[in-house]
């Protein structure tokens, strides 16, 4: 318990430690998620389209 | 480069690729936080602060790294007018804008304790907020035209004049007095930080580098996909009967 306590205090710097880490997961979690979605979107799109393809054949 | 440059080809390829640079990313981010917050010891001036370099710095390196490749890719664009190339620069923008705002803010976490200040205005980190507002830029500018290759043209020229400041940035710490530190990585003579520092820091650099490159495919794939929607929703248009039989009036502009 006081070993992790210490851990998280990290010498007095926690309050700038902490906040380095936790936007480094935002921001590379972020693009992860927007690139994400921009692809799910165009995926859903195209998928739709190709359902519509083959009517347009007939 | 050219053999990249088949829409089909690339999609293949970077299907393929992809996921091992998912993989590597993922693999070398775990095992870069570990070493960086358990195993690095504490700097003997720093202190636990230093922790943060191992998010800052590599965000730094791939600021700048981005911002070539992004140029690169316009330069591509512009003297080969090849579609997929502009796709490259337009899907790394908005990583690297990331990777920029990282570096920035990090870098203040760490300034306010080292230095006692968040920020001050000299050379280092007056370039790094100039590159932050060039993607920021470049971004709005391509999105600012109704014609999409107007834009991407524009957004180009940008990316190649917004070139002058990698030198400036590399060099600003070695031209002018600057609050921040000189280089003690890539430099003349071989790093000048610890082992048990360096080796964090270097397995982070190569997870953000996977994780770009991952993320880059992923955002061009979109774009190759988004075009082919397009394509198909323009040949729906055209299939639908038109009265005056001018259906093919409107294939042969596009």
């Amino acid at each position: 318990m006081d070993a992790l306590h210490r851990f998280l205090e990290m010498g007095g710097y926690a309050r700038f430690v902490w906040p380095a880490y936790g936007l480094a997961v935002l921001v590379l979690a972020g693009m992860a998620v927007q690139s994400y979605r921009a692809w799910r979107r165009q995926h859903g799109l195209w998928s739709a389209l190709s359902a519509m393809r083959p009517q347009r054949r007939r | 480069m050219q053999r990249f440059a088949n829409p089909g080809r690339f999609m293949r390829l970077s299907g393929r690729i992809m996921p091992w640079c998912a993989a590597g990313a993922a693999i070398g981010l775990a095992a870069g936080v570990y070493l960086a917050l358990f195993v690095a010891p504490p700097d003997y001036q720093q202190g636990e602060a230093v922790r943060i370099m191992f998010v800052h710095v590599p965000a730094a390196w791939m600021a700048s790294f981005v911002y070539a490749f992004m140029a690169l890719a316009s330069a591509a664009a512009l003297i080969w007018r090849h579609p997929i190339a502009d796709m490259a620069a337009q899907a790394a923008a908005p990583l690297g804008a990331g990777f920029t705002l990282l570096c920035l803010v990090t870098g203040s976490l760490w300034g306010e304790p080292m230095w006692g200040t968040w920020w001050v205005w000299d050379a280092r980190l007056t370039s790094v907020l100039v590159l932050f507002f060039l993607y920021i830029g470049y971004i709005a500018l391509v999105n600012g035209f109704d014609d999409p290759t107007r834009g991407a043209r524009a957004g180009a020229v940008l990316a190649l004049v917004g070139v002058v400041n990698l030198p400036i940035i590399k060099f600003s710490v070695d031209w002018w007095n600057t609050l921040h530190q000189p280089a003690s990585v890539f430099r003349l003579g071989g790093p000048t930080i610890d082992r048990s520092m360096l080796l964090p820091l270097l397995i982070m650099a190569v997870a953000y580098m996977l994780y770009f490159a991952a993320l880059l495919m992923l955002r061009m794939r979109t774009a190759i996909l988004a075009s082919r929607v397009r394509a198909a929703r323009l040949g729906e248009v055209e299939a639908m009967p038109e009265p005056s039989g001018r259906a093919h009036v409107a294939g042969s502009v596009g």
